[in-house]
């Protein structure tokens, strides 16, 4: 996906975006593989950020009843059932979880309205927007021999190349100086066009009120130099805070130790500043493929074309010009009859 | 095993999760995959209610391949004693060992003696912490030291599990024998002189009527192997909340005074009666020294009225005569032989099972006192109990007069929690109270203050120990506004020597002569030094592995218990690895990384003298000094009213008949055959057609138990908003249910509904040709808060283990029926209809033995 005309970006997005003497870039390292699933993450996060609750509804998604990150859940466990094999297409439990995940009051589609009509009628078009049905549904089954539970905490990724931020018309959204991604909600206008900028799906305008709301990486605990709530109330450092090299030597550690273990399929998500949005500044550890957890496998920020795009645009229209130009001389010099 | 330690447990699994970053294995046995078994290397699925088959099949692997840690065995348990001629096992008597008394359904366990002691039959819990008397433990125990008498307690507990076979675990628990072998392999390959492996268990293992015995069977596969008093052995014992361990210690039960003495019984007529039920004169060990603990806590309640001539107050405790526990108060309310009750941070409408009897209990009070976090249904069952709905609750009649006083939560109070490690660990207040939300030591006060004054001029002898009571804390505020200051409750919680009004500095300084007052033996140490040690915080990088010094643990900030097994007979280490403890030569006496578990000075190779008691008799390879005997007991030669032995028996409720034995349940638990009580009968005496599934409930981590600390908050709510049953992809078929649709889930009590949950988590047993379902349902709902549904324990019915009158709630039988459930008339209809099909009565399910010949039996394996 990467560009070969294009160089790496510098890691240093802080002093990129303008800030003298930055303090180191920070972020978050999730370690999948020691996520029990107890979602002290998202309640942590709700009780800092003063978030509402975000709907009294079962989901049937496994034990998640929160379904995806939005404008009122900045942190969201996944869990993935990969299923026994040989009991049965997963067809039943999706036809059953699907109604019910478009009928939420969470938010995540196109432009952050919620929720997603119900309606065969009324159907969206398909975006290709990344979704949130069963993720590991049907996949792997094939090589493994015994049921399996996985649960990831997702969250903002901070991307080294943010979409939103590109994207963002009135300067609500900011690159901080700790190389993190934040909304201004009193400066957001809730365009929406963040919301199609952000390739995982993240940001989210919060219903009534229209404006964007994401992880902050708790802009206002960093100041005063505490760490994330989320990471804070983790029990077993599933969620790990640092600076972003730090975190990068301690994934590939423990990614090393893994498949040293035998645990083959574990990998690292966000972990490469080459990949499409130049790295993340919160990255994972996963068991299996991004798409088994519901996340893009191979993201590209939208902006990222951008610069190609106008290229093409300017050169159709020095075309174009030209063409113009052309009929105008060949009508003057034509008109020889 | 029996537990589910990731969810319920979460801030404790850290540590499971830094132990296998370090490379431990870690397995987990349980009725159903969890995110426990999600994150252990191993999952083995087991019938709910079978452990004791399971752990009786370890048993069998280790003796048959002789894979014990034989010295330590044979020198630090009583495998050598030898048991009295009398005793006759299990497998002698078809299920039921020698001394059941049928009329009674109780044991006398004379039969069950050692050779040479003598020991006296105890009522559970009747000797409290120290564990029974035996007379002549102190030297007078026959015994083999090689092992092979026929008589010892190793080859009685061989023959005991000599059917418990790999084959036989697969018939019982469901377990596939392969499974079975590769956790005995793990466990035994990972247990022994340079290595230990630990055991956790939670309320899966308690909440059985074989509940006690579960633990035992634990206990002796740990001993076994080596695994007990060692660093990474032992077993952990889960509690379900940040201060259970605390409120059992300082106790809100019936039967127990604070430090495991137990409550005076009636027909103690003083301290020297009470004392020699505690102990006996010739056996060994430090509950000799009991009289100084209780004289202490007497002298703490009474004060200066607490004299040698008044032997102490002891007069003035109040006495039992037999259960006085929840359930026997509960059904004693329904009957109308309680007038009022007081609840505090408990919600049995929705949290005990039964939960119609407990609101029909509620129902017919003259007054009840409810303090909570939150209003919850105990406090409003009058209007919102599923029973108005029926009929049977009328909220224009019901006559419970009700008082419900909002209480101050744990951030708003300063105080001590214990944890399951009992450490003691201080916490500060950090919000003052809302409203009229105060802590519970204001309303104890403040009730105190105002009953002494209505029995300030009392002539009936009944006040007098109201009268002699010596409250007197320090305090803070004044009015109504006072209450005893928590620091100098944790003071005297430690002890005071009354001769120089200073802290003592650990229950060695208590004395039984008048001058020292303690309010809990264990306790004393906590506030050493007129410091509250419990608030210590010195980080681990600052100190030891044991961290000494962050909190502080009982006994005597003793981290590991019972530690002196860590060493050898020689009190050398057992390993270089396992390095905890051991016996300085030079110094002459024991030293380590720990605070030693035993006499500082008396030598491995210790003999005492003849006659020797208490303390003072121990010998060198004595490591269990609560024990009369100094030894870890593989055998119990009494205070375990249902056995010496863990022996498998089937849950009360159950589709199985019991393959090993004619006896089908535990031939001691106590059954209490009511209309509002009425049980499934399981083989021989009913088949498991109308109810032909296992139902087993518990938590959810995003709950807290009845939910009035979750269901009342939207961050919680939100996380599991609505009840939910579960069931495998196969019972889904079976019934025709359909995920996230409704069903209905009947046991002989009750009928609730949830959301069907379709999950792979589930999976059916296949045992000895027969497919057993199981059902599981979180028990977190009921009628009131932001979200609500039915509650799960009405589905429970009350039996109860005969140790210590836990009730059965980890496992019943049930079936799932499609869609909502009845209401009104048309629900009790149903459960009638229901009820007629089983044949179920008031009375069906209490015979308690089905042991010897049966006709309607196949025949069974001769043992």
């Amino acid at each position: 996906m990467t560009d070969p005309d294009r160089p790496p970006p510098p890691l240093d997005v802080a002093r990129r975006a303008g800030y003298d003497e930055p303090p180191p870039r920070v972020g978050f390292f999730t370690d999948t593989s020691v996520c029990i699933g107890c979602k002290a993450c998202e309640v942590a996060c709700k009780e800092w950020n003063a978030l509402p609750e975000d709907g009294l509804d079962l989901l049937g998604m496994s034990m998640d009843n929160t379904g995806m990150l939005g404008a009122n859940s900045w942190r969201h466990v996944a869990f993935v059932e990969q299923r026994r094999p040989g009991t049965g297409g997963p067809d039943e439990q999706t036809a059953a979880v699907e109604p019910r995940l478009r009928a939420a009051p969470r938010g995540g589609s196109e432009l952050g309205t919620t929720p997603l009509p119900t309606s065969p009628k009324r159907a969206v078009a398909d975006l290709g927007m990344p979704t949130v049905g069963r993720p590991g549904d049907g996949t792997g089954a094939e090589t493994r021999t015994d049921f399996r539970w996985l649960m990831e905490s997702d969250v903002c990724k901070h991307c080294t190349e943010a979409g939103c931020l590109d994207v963002c018309p009135t300067g609500a959204l900011f690159r901080t100086e700790f190389g993190t991604v934040v909304v201004q909600q009193d400066i957001c206008d809730g365009c929406g066009y963040c919301v199609s900028g952000c390739p995982y799906g993240v940001i989210d305008r919060r219903p009534h009120d229209g404006r964007a709301q994401k992880c902050t990486l708790c802009y206002d605990r960093l100041k005063g130099g505490l760490t994330p709530a989320c990471a804070k109330a983790c029990p077993t450092e599933s969620i790990q805070f640092g600076p972003l090299d730090v975190l990068r030597e301690r994934a590939d550690r423990r990614l090393a130790e893994l498949h040293g273990q035998g645990v083959a399929e574990a990998q690292l998500y966000g972990r490469d500043p080459d990949d499409g949005v130049g790295g993340h500044g919160s990255m994972f550890l996963l068991l299996d493929r991004p798409e088994v957890y519901g996340l893009p496998p191979a993201p590209v920020v939208p902006t990222r074309s951008a610069p190609q795009i106008w290229r093409r645009v300017g050169a159709a229209a020095a075309a174009f010009a030209l063409a113009g130009i052309g009929a105008f001389v060949s009508s003057a010099f034509g008109d020889d009859r | 095993m029996g537990s589910n330690m990731a969810e319920a447990h979460p801030v404790a699994f850290q540590w499971v999760m830094e132990a296998k970053k370090n490379g431990a294995r870690v397995v987990h046995v349980d009725p159903r995959f969890t995110r426990t078994s999600a994150l252990a290397d191993s999952y083995v699925r087991i019938r709910a209610g079978t452990d004791i088959a399971f752990l009786g099949g370890v048993v069998h692997h280790v003796l048959s391949n002789d894979l014990d840690f034989r010295e330590y065995v044979a020198a630090y348990t009583n495998a050598a004693f030898l048991v009295n001629e009398g005793f006759a096992d299990t497998e002698d008597l078809d299920g039921l060992f020698s001394g059941y008394d049928p009329a009674t359904g109780s044991y006398a366990s004379t039969t069950w003696d050692y050779e040479g002691a003598r020991q006296r039959a105890t009522a559970p819990m009747e000797t409290g912490m120290g564990g029974p008397p035996i007379e002549g433990a102190a030297g007078g125990i026959a015994q083999d030291p090689t092992l092979e008498d026929p008589r010892c307690v190793f080859q009685v507990l061989k023959r005991h599990f000599s059917r418990y076979t790999p084959e036989m675990v697969e018939r019982v628990c469901g377990v596939p024998r392969e499974e079975f072998l590769q956790v005995c392999r793990a466990w035994t390959a990972n247990s022994g002189r340079e290595r230990t492996s630990a055991l956790v268990y939670s309320v899966g293992w308690t909440q059985h009527t074989v509940g006690a015995q579960n633990i035992r069977a634990g206990a002796i596969v740990q001993l076994l192997l080596g695994n007990i008093g060692r660093p990474g052995g032992g077993i952990y014992a889960l509690r379900g909340h940040a201060n259970i361990q605390g409120s059992t210690d300082i106790p809100t039960l019936f039967d127990l005074l604070p430090g495991y003495l137990p409550m005076p019984r009636a027909g103690q007529a003083d301290l020297a009666a009470y004392l020699d039920r505690l102990r006996a004169r010739t056996q060994k060990g430090y509950w000799e020294e009991a009289d100084a603990y209780l004289v202490s806590l007497l002298k703490e309640y009474f004060g200066e009225a607490a004299t040698a001539d008044n032997d102490f107050g002891f007069d003035w405790l109040p006495r039992i005569d037999g259960d006085h526990g929840t359930y026997r108060t509960t059904m004693d309310m329904v009957d109308g032989r309680v007038s009022g009750y007081l609840v505090m941070g408990q919600n049995p409408a929705v949290g005990s099972a039964n939960g119609r009897l407990q609101r029909l209990a509620l129902a017919n009070l003259d007054w009840l006192v409810v303090r909570d976090l939150t209003m919850i249904e105990t406090a409003s069952f009058w209007q919102d109990a599923p029973e108005v709905e029926t009929g049977e609750i009328a909220p224009e009649r019901c006559r419970t007069e009700v008082f419900f006083l909002p209480a101050a939560s744990h951030v708003e109070k300063a105080g001590s929690f214990t944890q399951t490690q009992r450490m003691v660990q201080w916490r500060e207040k950090a919000a003052e109270p809302v409203g009229d939300q105060r802590s519970d030591l204001w309303f104890f006060h403040q009730l105190w203050r105002r009953i002494r004054e209505r029995v300030a001029d009392s002539t009936d002898p009944r006040d007098e120990p109201l009268q002699r009571l010596a409250w007197d804390y320090r305090t803070e505020g004044t009015g109504d506004d006072e209450e005893p200051d928590p620091e100098d409750v944790l003071r005297r919680i430690n002890g005071v020597d009354l001769t120089t009004g200073r802290t003592v500095d650990g229950f060695t300084d208590l004395r039984a002569d008048g001058t020292t007052a303690c309010g809990c033996w264990q306790y004393s140490g906590v506030y050493a030094d007129e410091v509250n040690q419990a608030a210590r915080r010195k980080p681990h990088d600052q100190q030891g592995p044991y961290d000494p010094e962050w909190g502080w643990t009982w006994p005597a900030n003793r981290r590991l218990l019972y530690n002196r097994a860590s060493a050898d007979l020689d009190g050398r280490p057992w390993s270089e690895r396992k390095k905890l403890v051991w016996w300085d030569p030079d110094q002459g006496r024991w030293t380590g990384h720990d605070v030693p578990d035993f006499p500082p000075t008396t030598p491995p190779g210790h003999e005492p003298p003849a006659g020797a008691r208490g303390p003072a008799a121990l010998r060198g390879d004595d490591p269990f000094i609560m024990q009369a005997d100094g030894k870890g007991w593989l055998f119990a030669p009494t205070g375990v009213v249902d056995g010496p032995l863990p022996t498998h028996y089937e849950p009360h409720e159950s589709p199985v008949r019991n393959p090993l034995y004619g006896q089908q349940g535990n031939p001691t638990r106590r059954v209490y055959p009511r209309p509002e009580n009425p049980y499934d009968p399981s083989p021989p005496e009913g088949d498991p057609g109308v109810f032909p599934f296992v139902l087993t409930a518990a938590r959810l981590t995003e709950h807290h138990t009845a939910g009035g600390m979750s269901r009342q908050l939207p961050h919680l709510a939100e996380l599991q908003p609505e009840l939910f049953v579960e069931v495998s992809p196969e019972l889904a078929r079976l019934r025709g249910l359909t995920h996230l649709w409704w069903a209905h889930v009947v046991t002989a009590r009750a009928a609730v509904e949830a959301r069907v949950h379709v999950t792979d988590r589930m999976a059916p047993l296949q045992l000895d040709g027969q497919v057993v379902h199981q059902v599981w349902l979180p028990y977190h709902w009921g009628p009131t808060g932001l979200v609500t549904g039915d509650v799960v324990n009405d589905l429970l019915g009350i039996v109860a283990d005969a140790n210590v009158l836990i009730q059965e709630s980890k496992v019943a039988t049930c079936d799932v029926l499609r869609g909502r459930r009845p209401r009104g008339a048309e629900l009790t209809a149903l459960l009638a209809r229901l009820r007629t099909r089983a044949g179920i009565t008031a009375t069906t399910g209490t015979t308690l033995v089905t042991a010897g010949p049966s006709p309607t039996d196949p025949p069974r394996e001769t043992p």
